[in-house]
């Protein structure tokens, strides 16, 4: 509930469609930021650096594993117009990890802002700062370092208990148990099993097992990670700096530098989108240590090579699947077994490879048994780290590719074999509170679940039969349809928590400070609409400033699915509270109890109508008439969740495959989603559809190739193909009725959602094209005409 | 050394490097408005008009700029606006960081092309991307702009 003294009743949304009737949200409300923003006005970090600031260059290892012997910045020193150059003796000897999570962090300790040991091409050996960046560049490229290069493990399927240990080092450590070993080198690790898997297997009458290999995936946000630092007039460091997470980050720089967190402030800019790649500190360790040591502006934009060889990937993982179901289709177990690979660090190693599970195997919460566990693993690759669908998108796949070879082996339909195991509203699984965030998770009961509606309205958007999945159009190509369910969370339960705080102005309208991070999301748009619902005012009358660690209320950021969900409940309750000081203050004007003054189209009165003030007048009498009366009225709340309810979505897909080159096209992908009330529908909508977009891209053609010594072979644009908007045929999004008693106005979350159903789906659908599964990813034309030769040796064509 | 550019209708005469790219050149002189997404030529952030054709400034030596007319996205600020209110109904705006090498090519093809088809516009804005992929939202809004511009 968002406020235990006066509850939302919960209510099926049938009744609330009938009964609720919302002003600001559910409306199509244009992004407040979006002019701005089209017009090009100063708004991201690089926009509003200082001109005087030095450029901050970063030297990085051309190895994928090595000791620096000795580094000599001497000549780079020499160069006209160097202000200083920082090696790891510079550092304090501080493990952190650059994961953007909550306080204690579940991701190791494992990693120093700059150390003797380098473990990726690409990680940071030394800092460079110069008056032009021309003078930088050179300055980096004049400072010598000695290698002593190492043997790297660059396949993570050999990391285990590889004889070449990465993380050697007595420093490091956990937070609290997470299963770290690094001289196996595991940096997470996890098991749990509810009945009895192995013997529900056996004694079922069918069996499937599937192993998927979904691959690293790269954000790609077309903003690159951006940041300045300067010195302000109290003498403490301040940092504006495209993140997801501002107190996260501030936090984490305080334990790096070794100073006081007070000595910090982390501002957010507008951020030229996210998908999990801003969840880190990537940067502002390094800015900041310019400016901690000449005491000047120091500004540093990655180039679009740094943000793909030096930031974070999605995390690598072989999924594998076994399922137990009687002849009709009933599940009876599910096994699944994961390695993650987390390359050089352990950022978000055991929570990502958690939520494989925890984010999935709710879905079939009528199993007698079900087990999860695995290993994470550090290889000489890029980090892994956050990154939408947040290992969801990684164990669907798994999951939704195992139940599709079920119907196969039942001669069900698909889309029946779901129906049949899924979970309904007022029921729950084990599962969730069994599994959580790197810890036990919090147990619910599933209030809001339009699966059934999702999977209809798709089927009929489509033209589903299960008859026809595949059918011939020319001479060698083939259309095939496939589909896949998927849910995910609406935060961290109990976990994570957002603030608000909402003041009253002089002409009567509101200031709006939130902590949450609008990353391009339109958070910032829809906390508006969620404060002008619950005050009864129009949107307009909302200014929103967010995420600024001096002048905001506290947020852990925007990440898991949280901000809708999380902070905006912490926003209606800071708008019912401030409401009822606003009745208060002018109850006692009107010398009335407060129950009788009503507020409606922005004017008090009395309930008989005897007295009347504008919420106008009003703002001017509060502030400056009333004498000893006058106060500022604002209202600050914060809201954690107790639960973390899933939204729910169903994907399908048309494709064409040509089976002379081997080329999938995808014709129409389908997503059709329960998101509880869509605060701001077009928003939500729009989420949905970029989220699907980039789950395609992941399906299809998006891989981080590496060289064999390591080396990142896409390392742009060019080499890392993101799709375009000529590459394929066309989305649908469409959202269901639905309604969660314990989100704001009935929301749940939408964000990630729309990311995790593309790869399953269209790897069903080739599965229906050819005959076989493809189960490494991406499925580019040489897997899929490789796999029809197999089909054709197999006879299975 | 220096250049003489006329930017959005002004006379700006501004130091650069002989390798220095446009993109840098224009940021430096406070045109924040032509971002720099990719460095490569791909993504199409940096777009400018010069001599009123899209470029990719990114990949535009400066000097060879030297004379030329350079129109930013604020260089046609009362159309952009207008355009903008048809993406923003639509939501397709999001993170925006595209938005303004974007726009400035969709009001580039509204002068080149006449009633274009869905192909003919996904095409001719094929070399701007978009990570938020509001690509759907985009073709929606600028369907509904070409109509409204074109009556």
């Amino acid at each position: 509930m968002i406020d235990n003294n006066d509850p939302i009743k919960p209510m099926d949304s049938e009744t609330l469609k009938a009964t609720q009737k919302f002003n600001v949200v559910a409306h199509d409300i244009a992004k407040i930021d979006g002019e701005g923003l089209v017009l090009g006005r100063p708004a991201f970090a690089d926009d509003l650096a200082p001109a005087n600031a030095l450029y901050v260059k970063l030297v990085r290892s051309p190895h994928a594993f090595a000791r620096i012997t000795s580094i000599d910045p001497s000549e780079a020193l020499a160069l006209p117009g160097v202000a200083c150059v920082l090696t790891w003796k510079d550092c304090p000897r501080v493990p952190i990890t650059r994961a953007g999570q909550g306080n204690p962090e579940p991701s190791p300790h494992d990693r120093f802002i700059l150390d003797e040991y380098v473990r990726y091409v690409g990680d940071e050996v030394a800092v460079v700062a110069a008056e032009d960046e021309v003078t930088a560049e050179k300055a980096a490229m004049l400072v010598k370092v000695q290698y002593e290069v190492l043997q790297p493990i660059l396949d993570f399927e050999k990391a285990l208990d590889n004889p070449i240990i990465i993380h050697p080092e007595p420093e490091i450590h956990e937070m609290f148990p997470i299963g770290f070993e690094p001289k196996r080198n595991i940096a997470a690790a996890y098991n749990m099993e509810i009945g009895n898997v192995e013997q529900e297997l056996a004694n079922s009458p069918v069996y499937v097992e599937t192993t998927v290999h979904t691959q690293a995936q790269q954000h790609v946000a077309l903003e690159s990670h951006t940041a300045f630092s300067y010195i302000d007039i109290h003498g403490r460091l301040v940092i504006v700096t495209s993140t997801q997470n501002p107190w996260h980050t501030r936090r984490l720089l305080a334990l790096a530098l070794q100073m006081p967190i007070r000595q910090i402030r982390i501002i957010k800019p507008r951020i030229g989108g996210g998908f999990g790649g801003k969840q880190h500190i990537h940067i502002e360790p390094y800015v900041a240590m310019v400016t901690m040591k000449t005491g000047r502006s120091a500004r540093l934009a990655l180039t679009r090579r740094e943000v793909f060889e030096a930031t974070f990937t999605r995390h690598e993982m072989r999924v594998k699947v076994r399922l137990g179901a009687n002849s009709d289709g009933k599940l009876n177990a599910i096994d699944m077994q994961v390695l993650s690979n987390t390359g050089a660090y352990g950022e978000h190693a055991l929570t990502v490879f958690m939520v494989a599970g925890s984010k999935t195997l709710p879905l079939y919460n009528k199993v007698n048994a079900v087990r999860f566990g695995g290993h994470v693993v550090y290889t000489n690759k890029v980090s892994a780290g956050a990154f939408r669908g947040y290992g969801a998108i990684q164990g669907l796949t798994g999951l939704e590719s195992a139940m599709d070879e079920l119907a196969h082996k039942i001669g069900i339909d698909p889309l029946e074999l779901r129906r049949k195991n899924m979970i309904h509203e007022g029921e729950t699984s084990d599962v969730f509170r069994i599994m959580g965030e790197g810890t036990e998770g919090v147990a619910m009961t599933i209030e809001s679940c339009k699966l059934e509606e999702c999977i209809a309205r798709g089927k009929e958007l489509i033209g589903w039969d299960p008859n026809r999945l595949v059918w011939d159009v020319a001479p060698g190509k083939v259309r095939a349809m496939g589909m896949a369910i998927a849910m995910q969370g609406s935060g961290l339960p109990l976990i994570d928590m957002g603030s608000a705080r909402i003041e009253f102005q002089d002409g009567g309208f509101f200031k709006l400070h939130i902590g949450a991070t609008d990353l391009g999301t339109g958070s910032d748009t829809i906390l508006a609409q969620i404060a002008a619902e619950e005050l009864g005012v129009d949107v307009e009358n909302i200014i929103v400033y967010s995420s600024d660690t001096d002048n905001t209320p506290f947020d852990v950021g925007a990440y898991a699915s949280s901000t809708t969900y999380v902070s905006g409940s912490a926003v209606i309750k800071a708008a019912r509270s401030l409401k009822k000081k606003l009745i208060e203050a002018v109850a006692q004007k009107f010398e009335v109890d407060p129950a009788f003054v009503l507020f409606d189209n922005k004017t008090f009165k009395t309930l008989n109508g005897g007295k009347s003030l504008s919420l106008y007048d009003f703002s001017f009498d509060t502030l400056y008439h009333d004498g000893e009366r006058m106060k500022t009225l604002e209202a600050t709340e914060s809201f954690t969740g107790a639960k973390s309810p899933p939204p729910y979505l169903a994907g399908f897909v048309e494709i064409e495959l040509d089976k002379e080159t081997g080329k999938v096209e995808v014709v129409h992908y389908v997503s059709v989603a329960d998101v509880g009330t869509p605060i701001n529908p077009r928003l939500a909508t729009i989420q949905i559809e970029g989220a699907a977009l980039q789950g395609i891209g992941l399906a299809l053609y998006e891989d981080v190739r590496y060289s064999e010594r390591g080396h990142m072979l896409s390392h742009n644009l060019l080499t890392y193909a993101i799709p375009s908007r000529e590459d394929i045929g066309k989305i649908t999004v469409e959202l269901v009725d639905s309604y969660e008693p314990s989100g704001p106005f009935g929301a749940k979350s939408a964000g990630e959602i729309g990311i995790d159903a593309p790869p399953a789906a269209i790897g069903n659908a080739i599965r229906n094209a050819i005959g076989v599964r493809l189960t490494e990813y991406p499925f580019t034309p040489e897997r899929v005409l490789m796999a029809i030769d197999r089909a054709k040796a197999e006879g299975a064509n | 050394m220096t250049i003489t550019l006329y930017i959005n209708g002004n006379e700006k005469i501004l130091d650069c490097q002989p390798g220095d790219m446009l993109t840098e050149v224009l940021r430096k002189a406070g045109y924040v408005e032509v971002k720099k997404g990719c460095d490569t030529a791909n993504c199409g952030a940096c777009t400018v008009l010069i001599e009123d054709k899209p470029i990719l400034s990114c990949s535009y030596l400066a000097v060879r700029a030297d004379g030329k007319r350079i129109t930013t996205i604020q260089g046609v600020a009362e159309e952009a606006k207008e355009f903008a209110r048809f993406l923003t109904a639509e939501g397709a705006d999001q993170c925006g960081f595209c938005a303004p090498g974007f726009a400035l090519t969709v009001l580039s093809m509204k002068r080149e092309l006449r009633n274009p088809s869905e192909a003919e516009i996904r095409h001719y804005l094929s070399g701007n991307l978009c990570r938020c992929s509001g690509y759907e939202g985009q073709i929606r809004a600028i369907k509904k702009y070409l109509e409204a511009v074109h009556d």
